[in-house]
């Protein structure tokens, strides 16, 4: 038996130098992160603080006249009824979504409860192939393919023209049908297989399996899918400026020449607006309104999201 | 059942009873009487492309009663309990080899249709999976699939259901509620109320206590004994006093190593009245199973 020692005993809890070095590290990595998070909001801010300034006072100039049909502020004298460019966007994104929805969504079904894995590992580098054409390269498509093949020989209303909205909503429709199946199906295939037994047990088929079970389960990611699908076509320039031209016109006929509000700035803001022109003023003006509504759908989008997060996991 | 595979059964019975349990068994034919089986399994192999899981199989299944596949990990029984309702087919690369008899007929026929064998022999997993629905929806689900029931009739199903599945008195007030909500061992019994739900004959079960405690595995088995007076119960389990408390028959399956050590195949040993393979078992590595020494 040895003997009990009484007292206590002397423990050293200041870092170590070798610790020392180790917390410092962590400190600086700490401040760098921070810095890197403070530059990004720092850049969105900005944008938000170099467009309203321009943009409230163009409005204010602008007054009621902005409810108009006619948009030509580059003109003299200047017209600023915005509509036409509201038309345009809405006729381009509302037929891209026709377009890529069903065949998106489809595709993304197919990919994650129909295709065998083999044919999933060959189908889906095409997709993301497609996803990274340039939209300069789909614009021609459209102007040289879809117009003058497609919709001025087929579409059976008005004059047949170079420029169409209709061709432009088809072809942004071709640009984000790869987005929608890629999202989707990666979070149709994230659902687990589990629940997917689940629903073939019960004597579920196949199609029931995936519409019923596997579709709702992974509903958030689907949502999320068209979310940015929608900002996609909502922002798409290039191909509205090709394919649609360049004319605001004021129309129910998809099959006419329109612009969209980024069009708009595509087309005008390619560098000799003077500071304080009419151009220079519209475009801030424009420039904000497209941000307002990204902002807009993006914070709808998400809330859609969690509201099913919430449902569902 | 043939006479033959009668004899064979007899034969063997009585040569473990003479020789004692130190003499293991050439043929896994053997095993208890069975009139009017649910499933007869003669020859089954089953492999995942080249892998064979599972091999040489015959054993038949009794009606109304508990039969259990117990042995240690990878010896081949989720697998085998998957091919009871062609599960497996859902796996890229599965197959299956000999016969799986459903009472008279051929669950791998060509004409047998998947769909149909698994609406009349349902299955509940190992990790409770219900649907991201409501508790009501969960249990709805399959008879909606397979028919279209009248509201009425439908609600009638699934408190019908939930009371089988002895849950219906925690959840009634709360039918609406996100299923998601409930504990594991209350998940667990909705998936089996689920099932229930389309009115099958059969229900498998894989290892459905292994997510559970304690409390909520013993309410499990509880409504084990009280569903089998309905419904034939097959279960694989990893709890060997689950398998002595549950069932009354016992299939017990070894893995068995290739000379190289690179592919495992599972067999079965020895099946049995549960009485039997846990007191007087024939093969000495059921023996070193069910005592703890193996496993």
């Amino acid at each position: 038996m040895g003997e009990v020692k009484v007292g206590q005993r002397s423990v050293v809890l200041s870092p170590s130098p070798h610790l020392a070095r180790r917390l410092h590290a962590q400190r600086v990595a700490r401040y760098t992160m921070l810095l890197a998070t403070t530059v990004s909001i720092i850049v969105t801010l900005g944008i938000v603080a170099s467009l309203f300034p321009t943009a409230v006072r163009t409005i204010i100039t602008i007054g009621s006249q902005i409810i108009g049909i006619s948009w030509a502020p580059l003109f003299e004298p200047p017209e600023y009824g915005i509509l036409p460019l509201f038309t345009g966007t809405i006729f381009i994104v509302v037929i891209a979504m026709l377009v890529a929805v069903p065949v998106g969504l489809g595709a993304a079904i197919f990919l994650s409860d129909y295709a065998t894995f083999n044919l999933r590992r060959v189908v889906k580098p095409i997709l993301e192939i497609l996803a990274g054409i340039p939209t300069v390269v789909l614009g021609l498509f459209g102007l040289y393919v879809i117009n003058p093949l497609y919709v001025e020989k087929y579409w059976p209303i008005g004059e047949p023209l170079a420029y169409s909205g209709l061709g432009a909503g088809l072809v942004t429709g071709i640009l984000i049908v790869p987005i929608i199946a890629s999202v989707a199906d990666d979070a149709l295939s994230a659902v687990p297989r589990a629940m997917r037994e689940a629903a073939y047990a019960l004597g579920a088929t196949r199609r029931e399996v995936a519409a019923r079970v596997v579709f709702n389960a992974g509903l958030s990611g689907v949502v999320a899918a068209l979310i940015l699908a929608f900002a996609r076509a909502f922002g798409e320039t290039t191909i509205a400026l090709m394919v649609a031209g360049s004319f605001p016109k004021f129309t129910a006929n998809p099959g006419d020449p329109m612009m969209s509000l980024s069009a708009f700035i595509g087309f005008a803001g390619i560098g000799d607006a003077e500071v304080g022109s009419s151009a220079y003023n519209t475009i801030f003006l424009i420039g904000a309104i497209l941000f307002l509504v990204t902002l807009i759908f993006n914070v709808v989008g998400n809330r859609i999201i969690s509201k099913y997060r919430e449902v569902y996991e | 059942m043939s006479n033959e595979l009668q004899t064979a059964a007899t034969h063997t019975e009585s040569l473990g009873n003479n020789q004692g349990s130190t003499e293991p068994m050439n043929e896994a034919t053997s095993g208890p009487k069975i009139i009017d089986p649910v499933f007869t399994l003669e020859e089954v192999s089953v492999s995942y492309g080249k892998y064979v899981a599972v091999t040489g199989v015959n054993l038949q299944i009794p009606s109304n009663d508990i039969t259990a596949f117990i042995g240690p990990s990878g010896c081949g029984k989720s697998t085998l309990i998957r091919t009871l309702n062609r599960t497996n087919d859902l796996i890229p690369g599965a197959s299956v080899a000999g016969k799986v008899m459903y009472h008279d007929a051929d669950l791998y026929d060509s004409k047998a249709s998947a769909v149909e064998i698994r609406r009349r022999i349902g299955m509940v997993f190992q990790k409770p999976n219900p649907f991201p629905k409501s508790i009501y929806e969960n249990v709805a689900f399959g008879p909606k699939v397979n028919g279209r029931p009248k509201k009425s009739e439908l609600d009638a199903i699934v408190e019908k259901s939930l009371r089988g599945a002895a849950l219906w008195d925690e959840v009634k007030d709360r039918l609406g509620a996100s299923a998601l909500g409930l504990s594991g061992g209350q998940q667990q019994r909705l998936c089996i109320a689920r099932s229930l739900a389309v009115q099958p004959e059969v229900i498998l079960m894989d290892e459905p206590c292994s997510a559970l405690d304690p409390i909520a595995t013993l309410r499990i088995e509880e409504l084990m004994m009280e569903l089998k007076k309905e419904y034939t119960i097959v279960i694989v389990t990893h709890n060997m006093q689950q398998a002595a408390r549950v069932s009354t028959y016992t299939a017990f399956f070894v893995t068995e190593v290739n000379p190289l050590g690179d592919l495992r195949t599972g067999k079965l040993v020895e099946y049995d009245e549960t009485r039997k393979i846990f007191s007087t078992p024939l093969d000495p590595r059921t023996e070193a199973y069910v005592t703890g020494k193996m496993g």
